[in-house]
């Protein structure tokens, strides 16, 4: 077991490693210098030279890299914040520690004030989204597998398939006409403040519900198909012929057996939760991870997409070790051989 | 169709038990978006109390079905159109579902084909079983365990405590179908329904279970429904016996009234198509059966048989309604034309066989193949394997799963590299060489014959396609037209018309298929053929056809034969030599007359003894059971592989030292530390009516 999850954060650090560097690369090609956006705009040549210069910005790729990684080690000082450089950038926790993600070019903010404040909004977002998506995937998943081209399966399919079909941003401004338009009882936007008038809960109605109605049915997809190999499996015979009632075939037999593949689907969605989301906090103005990532992307603000893409990673590999322990509760043929 | 009953109850001092159950007149059908396939037409037969009425037929006949229709377990599109079945007196087609739970598990209780996927692999063996008697018995958790525990005590599973708590992956096949035979003993059911229950289990292990059943039926007083294709077995368990074809039952009488004088020409077919371990290879061909049984919606009109049959007769056996006729004391079959048919009792020919000693064309020397499974874990799938096979000799090689006779082909064919040892073949060491590295004529020199030829075909290919391929390939023919013509040759061979070519194997019924992989093998004329279990999946009166077919080929092509069995009986009755493997090793090799000769391994002697024989006298030898199960490849036992299990073991010697090698003649070799002289004992009952 040791060596299993000594194996998994080495996969995980490789991972990491491999996605860093590969972002650093691809943000080469993204037009305008680190310097002229962080001096912005209105500064001259001159300044964006000595910045450049300060920077030592047109060293290779991958002794920039380095230099990168050395600060997010804490090995050297973040250069952004030499007081030589003018920018006045200052990180309250100092310039060199371990963990330190650079400054935010976009927020003039060091990375660690902005991000972590931002996933904590996503969370909550993916949190209550995944809370509802788990039972009402399984419950729909089972009911439809239970019979394959039944007249339940085919009315729960048509609700799984439409709803997934509609994509949030149409699902978003549908509910917001609904809901915010012709009958007034929600927020339009989440700003996860009270200034509008509107309490905080009230504005995680609608983004949600997008997010739900988006996911769920999909996932609910994946559990039938399951259900549907599964009851198909001589020994949910055996069960029937013991004298069982449908009732405890299902519940005793078949729904351990029917969940051990859609495990790995239903995890992945917390990825997909946690980085995906970018319409929907959109839509809604929610201050979350996802429209971070967007909106660093867009102003090539490398510290905070390393941060990003380094987290979603973290995220991506801590769920699918989930999934493995998962799997070796549910399957004893993993579990012991 | 009246008097289908009619002598069964009339007779003798059962007239007046009610019977058991009672099947009348039923007709199952499927029901499809696109057609309706009847799958039963019309069947009727009934079990007394404390009776075993066997079920025998070929895949397809409906016997299965028609268990399933018992349970009310039909699926979504199955459902019984017509007639009756009674358990007890009480009417099951269309019961209410509270009705048949009720019934399911405690009074009527099944025993399934494949006993590992008829458990649920992701519950405890305890918890499987314990649900029974709670769901029936009304007992506590605490108690039903019990219960488990003593029935598995019952069913020879050692340390019931244990296995409880195990999940069905880490039990044995034979271990398996053990538990699901307790499962279905808990609820005390007065019927038990046997679905092939030893189908896919190793003989020996087979043979264990069978004893068990008989003996859990004399102590329970339980009846059967023994279903099987597997004549020797229904012979040996069953009071009586209902022969089915086609959905149809064409004869029915006892056990011993039906394989002593049977009267129907299928049941004669049947019997004559399997080979009979007590008789050798030049003893007689294997009568086959000809064409193949007609699919639900191709029955002809009149006598289903009809088409296949020898005695078959234009305007008497093609008028519908035929009904079984009495013909004996609770004896019926449906044949009209039985009282002239009785005496047409097949004299089958023997074969003429020249056995010369021919030179060695494929010699094995001490081929070991380990597969490394991580640290200190080795597989050990062959162990210094060592023999030869002749020109135009047919090798066996013969053992239960796991004893390594499908990786020794592999190694030949080069599908897998040798660790160690040498194969020679015309002069070349090939234990090494992959297929991919071989040179094309050594590649062509040995073809391979596979078990499932519903799988070795591509489906999206014509039966055609991988002749013709092969022929190209190797450069036999040039030219497309020259091509086409030896690949009609070749289907000529193997007796297909030559409009198969365009088939599709979806087209083909199982023998056809196998018959276009024997093709398709000797499209490249190898001198070495490696046939891996080459009937086995196949129907009984199928099996005899394409078997004598491959012997036939392989004869005019002088070609040399690796087949390797788990039958006994094919084995005697197609091999010049034999090899019997265990665990990875030979226990002994000799000429097919010594094998089946006085002298054996212990290890033979058992899966010999484990062969059930439709033939009454068979029924009087000693049976050996072995206990236990084949020890895994991965921790194979120090001294002789198969002391865990041998019932003639010596002591401690067994355990500790690997056996010395006895010769028993020059051909003759027994890997046993018992004396040659102990081991020279008759030890066959049987051999003595061999004679014959």
């Amino acid at each position: 077991m040791a060596i299993f999850v000594a194996k998994r954060l080495a996969m995980m650090l490789l991972t990491m490693v491999a996605a860093s560097f590969l972002v650093f690369a691809v943000c080469e090609f993204t037009p305008g210098s680190v310097a002229r956006k962080s001096l912005g705009p209105f500064a001259t040549q001159e300044q964006v030279d000595f910045l450049t210069k300060k920077l030592r910005a047109d060293d290779p790729l991958l002794v920039r890299y380095g230099r990168w990684a050395g600060v997010l080690l804490g090995i050297i000082p973040d250069p952004l914040q030499d007081p030589s450089t003018g920018l006045n950038f200052k990180d309250p926790r100092g310039a060199q520690y371990f963990g330190n993600f650079g400054y935010s070019t976009l927020n003039k903010l060091p990375v660690n004030d902005v991000i972590w404040n931002r996933l904590g909004n996503t969370a909550i977002l993916a949190g209550l989204a995944f809370l509802l998506i788990v039972p009402l995937s399984i419950v729909f998943g089972i009911l439809s597998g239970l019979k394959e081209g039944g007249v339940l399966d085919r009315l729960l399919s048509v609700i799984c398939i439409t709803f997934t079909s509609i994509p949030e941003f149409a699902s978003g401004v549908f509910l917001v006409t609904l809901f915010v338009i012709l009958w007034p009882v929600l927020p339009g936007t989440s700003p996860l403040d009270t200034e509008g008038g509107w309490s905080v809960p009230s504005q995680l109605v609608l983004p949600v519900a997008v997010l739900v109605i988006y996911d769920f049915g999909y996932v609910a997809r994946m559990i039938r198909v399951s259900m549907i190999g599964v009851m198909e499996k001589p020994f949910i015979r055996t069960a029937v012929l013991k004298g069982m009632s449908t009732r405890q075939v299902v519940i005793g037999h078949a729904l351990r057996n029917a969940m051990i593949a859609p495990f790995t689907v239903l995890l992945l969605q917390i990825n997909f939760l946690i980085s995906g989301v970018v319409v929907t906090e959109l839509v809604f103005a929610y201050p979350g991870f996802g429209r971070l990532l967007l909106d660093a992307s867009l102003f090539g603000d490398i510290a905070t997409i390393e941060a990003a893409t380094l987290i979603t990673v973290a995220i991506a590999v801590t769920t699918q070790f989930v999934g493995d322990l998962g799997y070796m509760l549910l399957d004893p043929r993993i579990r012991l051989r | 169709m009246t008097m289908v009953a009619e002598p069964i109850s009339t007779q003798g001092e059962r007239a007046s038990e009610t019977p058991l159950l009672a099947v009348r007149d039923l007709r199952i059908e499927f029901r499809g978006k696109a057609e309706t396939i009847v799958a039963v037409p019309k069947l009727s037969f009934e079990v007394k109390p404390g009776e075993s009425f066997g079920l025998v037929g070929e895949s397809g006949c409906g016997k299965s079905t028609t268990a399933m229709a018992i349970m009310g377990y039909l699926g979504a599109t199955g459902v019984v159109a017509g007639g009756s079945i009674r358990f007890e007196g009480e009417e099951l087609v269309n019961a209410p579902a509270h009705k048949l739970r009720a019934i399911r598990g405690r009074r009527i209780a099944m025993v399934y084909q494949d006993p590992m996927s008829a458990l649920n692999p992701v519950k405890t063996i305890g918890a499987q079983l314990a649900e029974v008697p709670m769901l029936h018995l009304g007992a506590s958790r605490v108690e039903a365990l019990d219960m488990a525990a003593a029935m598995l005590k019952d069913v020879r599973l050692p340390d019931a405590g244990d296995m409880l708590k195990r999940y069905p992956h880490q039990l044995s096949g034979g271990q398996q179908q053990r538990v699901v035979i307790a499962m279905a003993l808990l609820g005390r059911p007065s019927l038990l329904l046997l679905d092939e229950p030893t189908t896919g289990l190793d003989v020996t292990v087979e043979s264990a279970v069978i004893d068990l059943i008989g003996e859990l039926r004399r102590r329970y007083g339980t009846s059967l429904l023994f279903i099987s294709h597997n004549l020797g077995l229904i012979a040996e368990s069953c009071d009586r016996v209902g022969i089915m074809y086609s959905g149809e039952l064409v004869e029915e009488a006892p056990t011993r009234e039906l394989f002593g004088r049977p009267r129907h020409p299928y049941t004669q077919g049947l019997i004559d198509c399997i080979p009979d371990i007590r008789q050798g290879k030049h003893s007689r061909t294997l009568a086959a059966i000809p064409g193949n049984i007609p699919l639900p919606s191709e029955r002809p009109r009149g006598c289903l048989f009809g088409p296949r049959c020898a005695g078959f007769r234009a305007g008497l056996c093609d008028r519908a309604g035929m009904t079984l006729e009495p013909v004996g004391e609770r004896h019926v079959v449906r044949c009209v034309r039985w009282p002239e048919l009785e005496v047409a009792h097949r004299e089958l020919p023997p074969l003429s066989g020249e056995s010369a000693a021919p030179a060695a064309e494929i010699t094995f020397s001490d081929i070991t193949k380990f597969y490394h499974l991580g640290y200190h874990k080795t597989l050990k799938a062959n162990e210094a394997v060592s023999f030869e096979a002749g020109k135009a000799e047919i090798v066996a090689l013969v053992g239960e799963s796991g004893c390594g006779k499908s990786t020794l082909a592999r190694i030949v064919t080069g599908l897998d590299r040798a660790t160690s040892g040498e194969i020679r073949m015309a002069g070349e060491n090939i234990a090494a060489i992959e297929a991919s590295a071989r040179p094309k004529p050594l590649l062509q020199s040995i073809q391979m014959v596979f078990q499932n030829p519903d799988s070795t075909l591509n489906p999206s290919h014509s039966a055609g396609f991988s002749i013709r391929r092969s022929l190209k390939k190797f450069g036999i023919r040039k030219g497309k037209a020259a091509i086409d013509q030896r690949m009609r040759e070749l289907l000529e061979m193997v007796r297909l018309s030559p409009d198969f070519a365009a088939r599709r194997p979806s087209q083909l019924s199982g023998g056809q298929k196998q018959r276009i992989a024997i093709a398709r093998a000797f499209a490249s004329d190898p001198s070495l053929i490696v046939a891996d279990e080459p009937v086995s999946a196949l129907d009984v009166s199928v099996q005899a056809a394409v078997v004598t077919l491959l012997l036939d080929i392989q004869k005019t092509r002088h070609a040399t034969m690796l087949f390797i069995s788990h039958d006994l009986a094919l084995v005697r009755h197609v091999a010049d030599k034999v090899v019997v493997m265990y665990l990875g090793k030979v226990m002994e090799k000799g000429t097919v007359e010594e094998i089946f000769g006085g002298a054996t391994h212990p290890y033979t002697e058992a899966l010999i003894s484990a062969i059930r024989s439709t033939k009454p006298e068979g029924a009087e030898r000693n049976r050996i059971t072995l206990t236990g199960d084949t020890p895994s490849p991965v921790d194979v036992p120090r001294g002789c592989r198969f002391a865990s299990r041998c019932h003639r073991k010596l002591g401690s010697i067994c355990d500790r030292e690997p056996p010395p090698i006895r010769r028993m003649s020059a051909t003759h070799e027994i890997a046993c530390h018992i004396p040659a002289e102990a081991l020279e004992s008759p030890r066959h009952p049987d051999e003595a009516s061999d004679r014959s």
